[in-house]
């Protein structure tokens, strides 16, 4: 029986040969959850009687969502997690540490070939280092703490092919939101993706990161990647003492659908309110004016978004009518962009440095945009109130666009500051 | 434990429903108590539909509801706000997990045919929905057996307690 990568993954979690369709109960290698989840599968995990965490090492808590605390209410919830974790020998990232799946993999806490899952919808991240891994809920996780085992159903696979040759001005994210404008929301709901072709190849990893970030928009369950010559340097020199698993697909393996995407003519792209498929290349948006641009999260706030960005602020001043957030996506890329001085050419810039965290993403702190304002975003969703405020407007874009319509005050092509 | 019939009003809602509607990022991040939450349930695309909602009512949905976030604050703000099951064209999967996991039950049927404030009663166990204003029935997509163990304890938690571990033998 020919396998998919998800089926081979699940296959070697469950022990036994799986296809797409079967329920299953997997062992998991690790798992994850942040404070807007931990603190629910804490109180879960002790509604089920349960006492102690099996194989706490294998469990990771990240406060990123709201951090530091805005008020008393998040402040206690942080709290249960801090002592939850150090009760029970959990691996803790406090206040910023970063973003939980920027960490996750800079800690070298994820190998090929792994079974992960996260109580965050954007644990699919992981999927670019060849993992299997997956968004679930609060009580999931409360079950992996005292099962170590999940239950899955064995997902449908997708195969997309990138073909062509990147244009200048183009990235990662115009990449992605243009195949999520082609795909819509629901275009891939509980399937695997599989993602192939020369682009994929020629993209650095912090790109590749951005593209298995998103595929949770067009509603896939995992959006993997093959193990190449990159991949196995950028694990190796993290990845201390796990066992790596390159995994293929079989020849003749199913693939639901196949779709390829030239991207070799595409504009830089954007995501309009109030729906992440709601996608227009920027000529069409182009001149709308902004009052917020964000750079950041878990899909666009790693070194070489923030280089990009600033590479065009350098020598520059934003326009007195946007205000510019800057949220580095750990505290590791922190200290990078500040030795690499790129931290005060945002700052020279005009901008406003937060935590390494979420950022205004999630709309609990750092920046809620007022009635009627729109904000540019490097973030991965724009649905209404998102960002804390029903009545303000969310685009979605790549560093380089936030970045140019950051100095003009509106949404502006990039290719127009590229030389 | 089984789910007897239950009976209600229908609330329609379109396609795409995502979790950071049915409860806002503002509220979740503070507090577990799913009963204060479901006051805001679905505020910022239906304001008052917290008030305008009676214990036992459905929600009718189109596709892909629960898209979004993985927040299990939302089908818990549903539960929390008396909603009886909700019924819907497709689930995106966090949610459709998150709800069986809860015991917040969830129904797959052809939506389209439901109209806003019909008189539903829903029978999970013969996979039935009735719409009895208008003589209408409806079938729904049956639950796998290892699923419709949990649903049945009453999620994961109850399933749990009364298994103490996953009871799912191979077919």
């Amino acid at each position: 029986m020919a396998q998919t990568i998800a089926e081979k993954i699940i296959s070697s979690h469950c022990g036994k040969k799986v296809r797409a369709g079967e329920l299953v109960v997997v062992g998991v290698d690790f798992a994850i959850a942040q404070d807007g989840t931990a603190p629910l599968a804490i109180d879960v995990f002790k509604k089920m009687g349960k006492k102690r965490v099996i194989a706490p090492e294998k469990i990771a808590f990240f406060v990123d969502h709201s951090a530091p605390s805005p008020n008393k209410g998040v402040s206690s919830l942080h709290k249960l997690m801090r002592d939850f974790a150090r009760e029970q020998g959990i691996n803790f990232y406090d206040i910023g540490s970063g973003v939980c799946h920027v960490v996750t993999m800079e800690e070298g806490l994820v190998a090929p070939g792994n079974l992960v899952v996260g109580a965050d919808s954007h644990t699919c991240t992981y999927g670019a280092v060849g993992a299997f891994s997956t968004g679930v809920g609060s009580t999931d996780l409360a079950a992996v703490m005292a099962s170590g085992k999940i239950w899955l159903r064995v997902p449908e696979s997708i195969k997309i092919i990138i073909k062509g040759k990147v244009p200048s001005g183009v990235y990662a994210k115009d990449i992605i939101l243009y195949i999520i404008g082609k795909v819509s929301s629901r275009g891939a709901v509980y399937k695997s993706v599989e993602f192939e072709g020369e682009v994929v190849g020629s993209l650095s990893m912090d790109a590749r990161f951005t593209i298995s970030n998103m595929v949770m928009e067009m509603g896939a369950k995992a959006g993997i990647m093959k193990v190449d010559e990159r991949t196995e340097k950028w694990v190796k020199n993290r990845v201390k003492n796990k066992i790596m698993d390159f995994v293929f697909p079989d020849p003749g393996a199913f693939y639901e659908k196949v779709m390829e995407f030239d991207v070799s003519s595409i504009s830089p792209q954007v995501a309009c309110p109030h729906s992440v498929d709601n996608v227009h290349p920027i000529e069409e948006v182009e001149g709308t004016p902004i009052q917020q641009a964000f750079l950041g999260t878990c899909t666009n706030g790693r070194l070489e978004d923030l280089k990009i960005a600033a590479s065009i602020l350098e020598g520059r001043k934003i326009s007195p009518e946007v205000r510019l957030i800057v949220a580095p996506a750990s505290r590791r890329i922190y200290l990078e962009a500040l030795k690499e001085g790129i931290i005060s050419t945002f700052v020279e810039a005009g901008a406003a440095i937060v935590t390494p965290g979420c950022g205004c993403c999630v709309g609990t702190h750092n920046g809620i945009p007022a009635d009627g304002e729109n904000v540019i975003s490097t973030a991965n969703r724009n649905f209404k109130g998102r960002m804390g405020n029903p009545d303000a407007f969310i685009y979605l874009a790549s560093p380089a666009t936030v970045a140019v319509s950051a100095l003009e005050g509106k949404i502006t092509d990039p290719r127009r500051y590229l030389k | 434990m089984s789910i007897g019939p239950l009976r209600g009003k229908a609330h329609k809602l379109g396609d795409d429903i995502n979790t950071d509607y049915i409860i806002s990022g503002r509220y979740k991040f503070k507090t577990l108590d799913a009963t204060s939450l479901a006051e805001h349930l679905l505020e910022d695309i239906c304001p008052n539909f917290y008030k305008r909602i009676s214990s036992g009512d459905f929600i009718v949905a189109g596709e892909n509801f629960g898209c979004g976030s993985s927040r299990e604050q939302a089908p818990l703000a549903i539960k929390y706000a008396g909603i009886g099951a909700v019924l819907a064209k497709s689930f995106a999967r966090i949610f459709y997990r998150n709800a069986i996991n809860i015991g917040l039950p969830i129904v797959i049927t052809q939506t389209d045919k439901i109209e806003q404030g019909d008189k539903l009663l829903v029978d999970l166990e013969k996979g039935k929905v009735e719409v009895e204003n208008r003589g209408l029935v409806l079938s729904a997509v049956p639950f796998p057996p290892q699923i419709l163990k949990i649903i049945e304890a009453g999620g994961l938690v109850e399933y749990f307690k009364k298994y103490t571990d996953w009871m799912f033998s191979s077919p």
